[in-house]
């Protein structure tokens, strides 16, 4: 006799059954009931068959708006040979799903893809085993179609996944032996399927973070000064005036050190009581401002390492034909997620639930222990979405604000920050100075390159654990999470027999809070690099994209390199060799670079109107070879987001600070690219099926960066040093001539 | 106080003063317009009052008292109203051509882009590039989708007009 145990499971019953021996059917774990992560060598960790022969995929990476929640499935879907609309998953949640890291560096394929195939063929090889058994035929002659498995032999016997499984668990632990599918035979993988998020979200059907609401709770907003000071200097209350919003039914103020907030039963009673009530804060240390910023990195006592050194610079740059250099200003710039961060959060005396957006429910977690002092296995986490963050936002600090409002008003709260809030104390990306020499011989060859770059590095611990009075010392990895000068965006694409890397590491003292932003550092290592090769090229009286080939022979860099040059039907000239006298000249550029992985080309067409200053980039065309692409038409979307996004920060983007702290608090003192002066853009995917699966989400904006720059120059015969490329940065450029 | 949302009367309790998102957001439990900025500079939060884009993130309740409010769940309905259909569709075509465009990505700033666009077309039923750009202006988008936007505007415009879509 079978015994089954039908136990109830989010309002889905589930059967416990034991797979491998249904004599002795176990009592299986509810999924949701136990604190994970569950165990990853488990196939039942990762999939869930279903009677009705569909199935559930666990999933431990977020949906940020990139389609990672569709392409992951495309994966498994192709493992399987199941169908896309016989798939599922579920949202992200510290008691249901498997912990695949954190949702960043664009890991979601590259890392996240090959867990989530190997538990698909885990998964595959199980079910075609009971299949083998139920058909009574050998594993190897079974065909499987949309989760009907039928021997060859006799296709009209089969069974479904669902028969053989459904709802029951597997019980089975990898094998490690299980085949993958090769690609050739892929349908599903490398296919332009739609994301399967967009038809909700254009219909007020998505429930973002922004909309969950629990019973009982109360409305919480942070109260802080807007703009942050100084890194280190916290922002420190001299007094809080209660009284001043007494008027403000149901709002109250709750304080743990500096962290300082307010509840009301009402959102915009909490929103007003926020900005009504009367703090005095004690006047912070000076900060050197943005005007100052890259005199007072210059002038910083750093920590020098050399990043990569390969041959002799020093014999390099002595015996070389030309040599030329450049300089790169780049500023901070923030995430600015359009809408501004959101969590709901209940804090029990001895458990917390947490709704909220980060990027990593079980990273999230294990901080919130150390704030609450409560162990991680009695926090649950579950992640909503929110509005695109590109990075290290506010996403935990909200989530951390919300749980000490909870804890300190004794109910459960939501906060979402307002848009000062945001803009203010986020984690921007970090400011940099860099500086490249590079040489080449008269025959065109590079023979000599030296990148130096200052920043300073990214703080993990979050704005509220500090006000709250958490101890310096114990600020995890304070500055030591950076992205130094990058190998393979500083110069990594060509053969340079002598060349040097080398990072001077700021004290995070003194700055602003900085953190990972999309493509961290990228833009201004491209910015500087790429445009010292033009420099080259130029001297050299060489058309740029054929000094580039010439100095390349990595096959996938000229592969992107071709690529974006074919879509912008590039025909060879020497850059600023037809400088007109119009006020509208027009300029094209070409650059490479890319993040921690993958390939990226761009090839900018620009508008430079010399008697405004103003900019424009008319057509960006963007190329990425991130390996095999699980859905090109996301990586197009991906290419998309980048050209623009990287024409905003290339155009638009600085936070500005003064003394005493940061100034840009919203649109009107941030603003990014419009309609007006968005370009059009070409994305061109270069597949290659055969090569691992790297990311694609910040891959192309570095030679974008890059192509505007030297754009710049074709129509001005001008080097821009800073950016963002603002009018009066151009006119001054412009003014200055050739050594601007 | 009684307002008008999607052609449906609601009664309200919220301080007249209250900005209009958070009585659509809170007391009728909407998840088409969304806070952004509070500052009117975004348009997260936009809304058809009388069939104009209006920021609902400034606009006190008590200043669409006798008007009619449209959020993004009542466009369908909307659009059918305008064009004396039978029957409301289940998407307005913007809404349709965003998906065929596969224009989202976040898709948090849909709601004003979806809006606005559907006040365009109601007003401008073939609109040039330039018009769309310069309608779409007050609209941000952080994640970069306004190429994709563009096509839809004008993909929904030869759809609503009868065309192929």
């Amino acid at each position: 006799m079978i015994r089954r145990k039908f136990l109830k499971a989010g309002g889905a019953l589930v059967v416990g059954f034991n797979l491998r021996d249904t004599l002795v059917a176990q009592e299986q774990p509810v999924r949701g009931t136990k604190p994970g992560p569950p165990d990853a060598k488990q196939v039942d960790t990762w999939l869930a068959i279903h009677a009705d022969n569909t199935a559930t995929v666990y999933i431990g990476f977020a949906e940020l708006g990139q389609g990672a929640s569709t392409a992951l499935l495309q994966i498994a879907a192709e493992e399987l040979d199941l169908d896309m609309s016989q798939l599922k998953t579920v949202r992200l949640d510290t008691n249901v799903t498997p912990n695949q890291g954190g949702t960043y560096s664009s890991a979601s394929i590259n890392r996240g893809g090959p867990q989530v195939r190997t538990a698909a063929a885990e998964a595959r090889l199980a079910l075609l085993k009971l299949a083998s058994a139920k058909l009574n035929a050998p594993v190897e002659g079974l065909v499987v179609s949309k989760g009907v498995v039928s021997g060859t032999g006799n296709p009209k016997d089969s069974v479904t996944y669902g028969e053989l499984v459904g709802d029951k668990p597997f019980n089975v632990t990898f094998t490690g032996t299980a085949p993958v599918k090769p690609t050739t035979e892929y349908k599903i993988v490398g296919t332009k399927f739609p994301r399967n998020d967009t038809p909700a979200k254009v219909s007020a059907q998505y429930t973002y973070m922004q909309y969950v609401r629990v019973p009982g709770m109360l409305h919480g907003r942070v109260v802080r000064p807007r703009g942050q000071r100084m890194y280190g200097a916290g922002a420190k209350i001299v007094s809080v005036d209660e009284a001043s919003i007494r008027a403000i039914p149901g709002a109250r103020v709750v304080r743990k050190g500096d962290f300082l907030g307010v509840v009301a039963e009402n959102e915009w009673d909490a929103i007003r009581a926020a900005q009504q009530l009367k703090v005095v804060w004690e006047t912070p240390p000076a900060l050197p401002g943005n005007a100052g910023l890259y005199e007072h990195m210059r002038a910083a006592k750093t920590e020098e390492n050399i990043v990569l050194e390969r041959g002799s610079v020093a014999t390099g740059f002595g015996g070389a034909a030309h040599t030329v250099s450049q300089t790169c200003l780049g500023p901070y710039q923030a995430h600015a997620p359009f809408g501004p961060n959101c969590a709901v959060a209940d804090v029990q005396a001895d458990s917390a639930l947490v709704m909220c957006s980060t990027q990593d429910v079980y990273g999230t977690r294990n901080s919130l222990s150390r704030l609450l002092g409560m162990p991680a296995e009695k926090i649950r986490v579950q992640y909503y979405e929110g509005s695109g963050t590109y990075g290290h936002s506010c996403y935990d600090d909200v989530a951390q604000a919300a749980v000490l409002l909870s804890q300190l008003a004794g109910k459960p709260v939501r906060l979402q920050f307002m848009r000062w809030d945001e803009h203010g104390w986020d984690n921007y990306g970090p400011g940099h100075l860099g500086e490249v020499r590079a040489a080449a011989d008269a025959n065109g060859k590079i023979v000599a390159y030296e990148y130096q770059g200052w920043q300073h590095g990214w703080i993990n611990t979050e704005t509220s654990a500090q006000l709250t009075g958490v101890p310096p010392s114990e600020w995890p990895g304070a500055g030591t999470g950076v992205q130094g000068v990058n190998r393979l965006t500083c110069g990594g694409m060509y053969d340079i027999p002598n060349l040097r890397l080398v990072n001077h590491k700021l004290p995070v003292t003194s700055y602003l809070k900085a953190g990972w932003l999309r493509s961290p550092l990228d833009l201004s290592f491209a910015f500087a690099s790429e445009q010292a090769i033009d420099q080259l090229a130029h001297l050299l009286e060489h058309d740029p994209y054929e000094f580039r080939q010439r100095n390349m022979t990595d096959m996938r860099w000229l592969g992107v390199l071709n690529a974006a040059a074919q879509a912008a039907k590039w025909t060879p000239r020497k850059a600023a060799a037809s400088l007109s006298k119009a006020n509208i000249v027009t300029g094209r550029g070409i650059g490479l670079g890319t993040h921690l992985t993958s390939y990226g080309g761009a090839v900018a067409e620009i508008e430079v109107n010399k008697e405004t200053g103003r900019v424009v980039a008319k057509h960006l065309y963007g190329a990425i070879d991130a390996g095999q692409v699980v859905n090109p038409g996301f990586v197009e979307s991906q290419i998309m987001g980048q050209m623009v996004q990287t024409a905003s920060r290339m155009f638009k983007e600085e936070v500005k600070f003064d003394q005493t702290g940061v100034t840009s608090l919203d649109w009107a003192s941030y603003p990014i690219l419009r309609f007006d002066e968005c370009p059009e853009v070409t994305a061109v995917v270069v597949q290659r099926l055969d090569q691992r699966s790297t990311g694609a989400g910040e891959e192309c904006m570095a030679a974008a960066a890059a192509a505007i720059a030297n754009a710049f120059f074709d129509a001005t015969g001008v080097r821009m040093k800073e950016f963002p490329m603002t009018p009066a940065r151009v006119l001054a450029a412009l003014r200055g001539g050739k050594a601007a | 106080m009684q307002i008008r949302v999607n052609e449906r009367s609601w009664t309200v309790h919220a301080a007249p003063d209250t900005p209009l998102l958070y009585v659509l957001m809170n007391e009728l439990q909407l998840q088409g317009p969304r806070f952004g900025c509070g500052l009117a500079q975004c348009g997260s939060c936009s809304v058809l009052v009388n069939g104009v884009e209006t920021r609902s993130c400034v606009t006190p309740v008590s200043a669409v008292e006798n008007r009619s409010v449209t959020t993004l769940e009542g466009l369908p309905a909307w659009y059918a109203t305008q064009k004396k259909l039978a029957k409301a569709p289940a998407l307005h075509p913007v809404q349709q051509a965003m998906i065929d465009e596969q224009a989202v990505q976040c898709g948090y700033c849909f709601n004003g882009m979806i809006i606005k666009s559907s006040e365009l077309l109601s007003k401008t039923p073939r609109p040039t590039e330039a018009q769309i750009r310069t309608a779409m202006n007050g609209h941000l988008c952080r994640c970069g989708t306004y190429p994709r936007i563009m096509r839809a505007i004008q993909r929904a415009s030869v759809a609503m007009a009868g065309g192929a879509a």
